[in-house]
């Protein structure tokens, strides 16, 4: 293989990987942003991909095209997302639990609960079935550009709607007054309270949207990349996305630049082994990569902190 | 004996077994919704964890880690810090049990076995110091750096074995030598071969140091001290730095532990490892149950051993799947997480006794 | 009297916490175009008062009538609707935001999805102008002064149409130029047709501007008159209940040899700006030194770079000679310096440990609480039982945590602990932030009885007058430097305000 078609197709391994962590790196953003911090992303992952799988197998096997039945598989996914985020958002911002156990909570619950699900659903079948998912989509004429435009421009069509709610996350955050306001909410709670802005509701959207957007995310990876889901579909991504986030500083554009980052680093491992000099190399190796890369890449970035000031204290009025 | 009798009666005590009993009602439900008996699932987890003295033993097997792991984050967690790196330092306290346990040669059985045990403690919590030193130089958020850690530990302990102790054709390492053992042989044979080890009596004992170091020691003092607030301990002169790395490291030695243990007393070898065992976090959640404290630990453990252990026999007698066991084991730790839901169940039978206690 | 009717009017509001009655049967009526000072101690119930006028808190009982009609105000929103602004004593601003962000937030002027900046700065740029009030629509709250930090404060309620402002403690981390200006925004304010209520615990001010004074002592009103009718001691004697007296009781300083000596600081903060440059102080024994300067301008890096928490780049400190510069601060509080941090509950206690536990917070790891590495609690408690009787800490027992005590007793327990380190050096840090009297007597009490006894006592303190009774010697810091000395009797507000804003440098009685 020529260098240049091995150039094309780490691009485009590398957007299928990034593209999960950039859905989940925005719900962690959304989430953090509005003070909450959420671990449970993995989780919550996890509960999208079980969704996707779930219902996509459903809709195809009820005589749905390929393309209709992965959309209602991503939809499955947001809702259920959503619906589990909350009892993130309950336990945390009502019951004031530690964010970061109640996260860890979540996460606990996804692999036990999807895993028995797929179990009931599937005759004690360890994953779901495969389904057709999504097909990629070329994008007229720019597809046709020589060399990058087919890596680039012929993609799945939840990495266009990446990219596309990167932007919108963006000017939602930046521009809007929901974002001013969700951003206060993270930054100076008692601020945001005294003018009448009703912080646990907008925590528990920050959650809410965390959920949808996780959910999405762990969607992605059934149904462009596995086709099915079991225990193993979901392994890190979710944590990684919140490396992600924090390396690009909790703002859209940044996510969006460290989860192509450290989707290359994924990439990477199924290309590395094709070179003789590679091969000397243990593939645990390989295998550790993106993950020591998170750790190199934390201890760089970490001096340029910038979390939400407020991130992890519930918000209790009595002490205004 | 008051004080034993203060712990029972304490408002955390009631808390955790109200969660407890909360997240069992809750599994119930679960398995009603799913078509199952509860009654007959939970009569079939009892029976196969205490029926019989094999399954006795090896429920005790299964429970031993979790202790160890529960200590090491409950210890971080009094200090301030959260270890959820715990599969880590399990993997690779493991590893390096296991390979002293291989290649130390000539040494006789008490001198090898402890050498082997020390190792795996010390590589367990050196790997815990490393994202305590990364905590306390970089300001890493150690739950990052700590993931990160258990995926590199898995990938690292598979590529030791691989390369340094593997069997032929096989997916795991040679057997350690009989002198590096810490299974207890006679007693095995009593419990119908049972897989018990002394790993156990060093949990229990792990225990009574976490509690004696913790609260009696000038060093457990200042981990407190650092614990609670960082900036007083800092201006009263301690160390706060050495003080993260020293926590992490003592943490980490514990969840090391308690993968020697693995090796050393139930398998005598170590598998490569398509993925994390998840004693780590399974402990995470003892710790939890047992309000980070070195007896409710131990007191966690026994729950969650007899659920993960008997949930075997949900599924063979009550055909029940035994993932609901980790639906349970969730709910649990969400109420205890939660715990202004179990204090709004608990409201009527509060409303007479007056609160002192601020939990 | 007035028969006209009140703009606000409270009518025998109370409010219950657990343990206390913070509000008992309150009355008060604002009149339209008036200030009305609310007078009363630390804890006396004040800010309680107005956040029930906020809408932060629910009244257990009474009433309140905006313009004579009963009104119930459920939360900042309706307060806000009825025209009631607070302007509070902990800036409510969000750092990272800009000052038009900060004025617009939560009624964000539109433009279709998006705010529009536009618009909102032009609105900000018409009140400022109307009001006198200067700002900077684009800079963000973390890069300007605490004035201007003020000042957006108070446009916050402007931009949402408030005709009743409550200014809670507003001079707190003013200079004496600052407080002039104040003082003429509010007169502004008052000529525009709005009518305050000012919060506050200094007569000075109410002197000044205040029509009417309602005084509350733990928890009710005392009485209610009119400035013109009264004087500051008539007023500081319902506040506190007895006579009290302005000027604290202390003989003269006999000030013996140099004890501490900062020579030539320069101190770098993670950006490379000096924070302490070319800073000269020295401590005799046997006198209060105390240093005036406006919050931020290095008294917190002063003391950090004396007690070995932050690193010195340039210079020397000596302690009786020994140079102390860049040690540990273990070691530091081993050579004799004692420290009363200003944030009590950061810095100077483990609210989760016990007074006991407490009480050895820097001794624990000393003979006799620690023996081969295991503590002694029967000496830890011994000592403990010893100081709390000789401070009069006041403590269920010594096993009770730290956090349940009050601010006062928990500011005993530290100055206890650090006294009876028998230091040669003692630096207190705003030890009477947030006291009652009796509690601010007993500190002040204290830093004289060490100075009696031969100390060196180091006093920083953002209150003016505290600083000018109690000190034997006063400083004034500025951007890092020490810009002037003086004696307090041959000084005043004045002076020192200037020299604390930088405008004049008064070398004053010299050292050799």
């Amino acid at each position: 293989m020529d260098v240049l078609t091995i150039i094309g197709q780490l691009i485009n391994t590398t957007l299928v990987f990034a593209t999960a962590l950039i859905f989940t790196s925005l719900g962690g953003i959304f989430s953090e942003k509005s003070g909450v911090t959420n671990l449970g992303l993995e989780g919550l992952m996890v509960f999208g991909a079980f969704a996707a799988g779930v219902v996509g197998h459903y809709a195809q096997d009820a005589g749905m095209d390929t393309f209709s039945a992965a959309t209602m598989g991503l939809l499955a996914a947001i809702v259920l997302g959503t619906i589990v985020s909350l009892i993130h958002a309950l336990a945390s911002i009502t019951f004031k639990a530690d964010q970061v156990i109640s996260g860890i909570v979540i996460n606990f619950l996804a692999a036990g609960s999807t895993l028995y699900m797929v179990k009931l659903l599937f005759d004690g079948a360890g994953e779901t079935e495969l389904i057709a998912g999504y097909n990629r989509i070329a994008i007229p004429y720019l597809s046709q550009i020589p060399l990058l435009g087919d890596a680039i421009f012929n993609a799945y069509p939840t990495t266009y709607l990446a990219i596309i709610l990167v932007f919108v996350s963006f000017y939602v955050l930046y521009k809007t007054p929901f974002g001013l306001r969700l951003r206060s909410v993270g930054e100076h709670p008692s601020a945001a309270d005294t003018v009448g802005i009703k912080v646990n509701r907008m925590r528990y959207i920050g959650v809410m949207l965390s959920g949808a957007l996780a959910g999405i995310g762990g969607a992605t990876i059934t149904l462009t990349t596995t086709g099915t889901f079991s225990h193993n579909t979901i392994s890190g991504q979710g944590y990684i996305a919140i490396a992600a986030m924090i390396f690009g500083k909790w703002n859209p554009i940044g996510a969006f630049g460290a989860a192509v980052f450290f989707g290359l680093a994924q990439a990477v491992r199924n290309y590395v082994q094709l070179f003789a000099w590679t091969q000397s190399i243990p593939p645990e190796v390989i295998y550790m990569l993106p993950y020591v890369l998170t750790i190199i890449v934390l201890v760089a970035a970490v001096g340029r902190s910038s979390a939400p000031s407020a991130l992890g204290q519930p918000y209790d009025p009595s002490k205004r | 004996m008051s004080k034993l009798m203060k712990i029972f009666t304490g408002d955390s005590f009631i808390l955790s077994i109200v969660a407890i009993i909360m997240g069992l009602i809750l599994g119930a439900l679960v398995m009603l919704i799913g078509g199952y008996d509860p009654f007959e699932a939970y009569s079939a987890l009892l029976t196969r964890v205490y029926g019989d003295s094999y399954n006795f033993g090896e429920a005790i097997r299964e429970m031993t880690p979790l202790i160890m792991t529960g200590l090491a984050f409950a210890f971080a967690a009094r200090t301030g810090l959260f270890n959820i790196g715990g599969e880590g330092q399990f993997l690779i306290g493991m590893t390096a049990a296991s390979i002293v346990g291989i290649h130390v040669h000539g040494l006789p059985v008490y001198i090898h076995a402890p050498l082997a045990v020390i190792a795996g403690a010390v590589f367990g919590g050196l790997w815990a110091a490393i994202a305590g030193y990364l905590k306390a130089a970089r300001g890493v958020n150690e739950v990052i750096s700590c993931i990160m850690l258990n995926w590199i530990g898995l990938y690292l302990s598979n590529m030791i074995i691989n390369n340094y102790a593997l069997l032929d054709g096989e997916n795991r390492s040679v057997d350690i030598q009989p002198t590096a053992s810490i299974a207890i042989g006679w007693l095995s044979e009593m419990m119908g071969n049972a897989r018990v080890h002394w790993g156990t009596v060093i949990a229990l004992l792990a225990a009574v140091f976490f509690y004696i170091f913790m609260w009696k020691t000038k060093q457990g003092y200042e981990l407190r001290a650092v614990g609670f607030n960082q900036d007083a301990s800092k201006y009263a002169g301690m160390n706060v730095n050495r003080n993260v790395v020293k926590a992490m490291f003592i943490s980490g030695a514990f969840a090391g532990l308690g993968g020697a243990f693995t090796v050393l007393g139930v398998f005598g070898y170590q598998s490569v490892m398509a993925s994390s065992p998840g004693t780590g976090f399974d402990g995470i959640a003892v710790a939890l149950i047992g309000m980070n404290n070195p007896f409710g630990i131990i007191l966690g453990s026994i729950l969650f051993g007899t659920l993960t252990y008997g949930s075997a026999g949900m599924s063979f007698s009550a055909d029940v799947p035994p993932e609901i066991v980790r639906i349970v084991i969730g709910a649990i730790i969400f109420f205890i997480a939660a715990q202004g839901i179990v204090r709004w169940v608990l409201k009527p039978f509060y409303a007479k006794r007056k609160k002192e206690k601020v939990l | 009297m007035d028969t006209a009717t009140p703009v606000v009017e409270l009518k025998q509001i109370t409010k219950r916490f657990p343990g206390i009655v913070a509000n008992d049967s309150i009355s008060l009526k604002l009149q339209k175009g008036e200030i009305h000072a609310l007078l009363g101690e630390n804890g006396a119930g004040k800010s309680t008062l107005m956040n029930i006028v906020f809408g932060l808190y629910q009244p257990d009982e009474g009433s309140i009538e905006i313009d004579g009609k009963p009104v119930i105000i459920d939360g900042p929103n309706r307060a806000i609707e009825l025209g009631i602004g607070m302007v509070h004593q902990h800036f409510k601003l969000v750092q990272p935001f800009t000052v038009t962000e900060n004025i617009i937030l939560g009624s964000e002027p539109r433009k279709g999805a998006r705010i529009n900046y536009r618009k909102a700065t032009e609105e900000i740029r018409k009140l400022s102008e109307q009001y006198g009030l200067r700002v900077d629509p684009n800079a963000k709250i973390h890069d300007i002064s605490v004035g201007m930090q003020q000042r957006v404060e108070i446009l916050k309620t402007l931009y949402r149409g408030a005709d009743i402002l409550i200014f809670d403690e507003p001079t707190a981390v003013l200079t004496p130029q600052e407080i002039s200006e104040l003082m003429e925004i509010m007169q502004r304010l008052i000529q525009e047709g709005k009518s305050i209520i000012l919060i506050t615990h200094k007569l000075k001010e109410i002197m000044q501007i205040a029509d009417t004074v309602t005084i509350i002592r733990r928890g009710k009103v005392i009485d209610t008159v009119k400035k013109t009718e009264t004087t500051p001691q008539e007023l500081a004697e319902k506040m506190v209940g007895r006579n009290v007296s302005f000027k604290v009781d202390k003989k003269a300083a006999e000030p013996g040899e140099v004890v501490m000596y900062m020579e030539n600081i320069l101190s770098k903060n993670k950006d490379g700006m000096a924070v302490l440059n070319s800073l000269n102080l020295q401590v005799r024994a046997g006198e209060i030194l105390g240093i005036a300067g406006v919050d931020g301008n290095g008294q917190t890096e002063l003391i950090e770079a004396l007690t070995g928490l932050r690193h010195v780049d340039g210079g020397k400190i000596t302690l009786h000679g020994k140079d102390i510069t860049n040690l540990t601060p273990r070691k530091v509080t081993e050579s004799g310096v004692a420290h009363i941090p200003e944030d009590r509950h950061k810095h100077g206690l483990v609210l989760d440990f016990s007074v006991s536990e407490n009480m050895v917070l820097e001794t624990y790891y000393k003979a006799p609480y620690n023996k081969n590495g295991f503590l002694q609690y029967d000496e830890v408690d011994k000592k403990a039982t010893r100081l709390v009787e000789a401070f009069d800490v006041r403590t269920p027992s010594i096993h009770t945590m730290a956090r349940s005590l009050s601010g006062g007793n928990q500011q005993k327990a530290i100055i206890a602990r650090e006294i009876d380190k028998n230091p040669e050096l003692l630096v207190a840090a705003q030890p009477t932030r947030g006291l009652d009297v009796g509690a601010i007597e007993f500190v002040q009490k204290q830093l004289i009885a060490q100075r009696d006894q031969g100390k060196a006592v180091l006093l920083i303190s953002f209150e003016l007058d505290e600083i000018m009774n109690v000190s034997d010697r006063i400083a004034v810091i500025y951007e890092g430097q020490i810009v002037g000395e003086v004696l307090p009797e041959q000084t005043n507000d004045q002076e020192l305000g200037l020299m604390m804003a930088g405008s004049t440098v008064k070398r004053g009685a010299a050292h050799e």
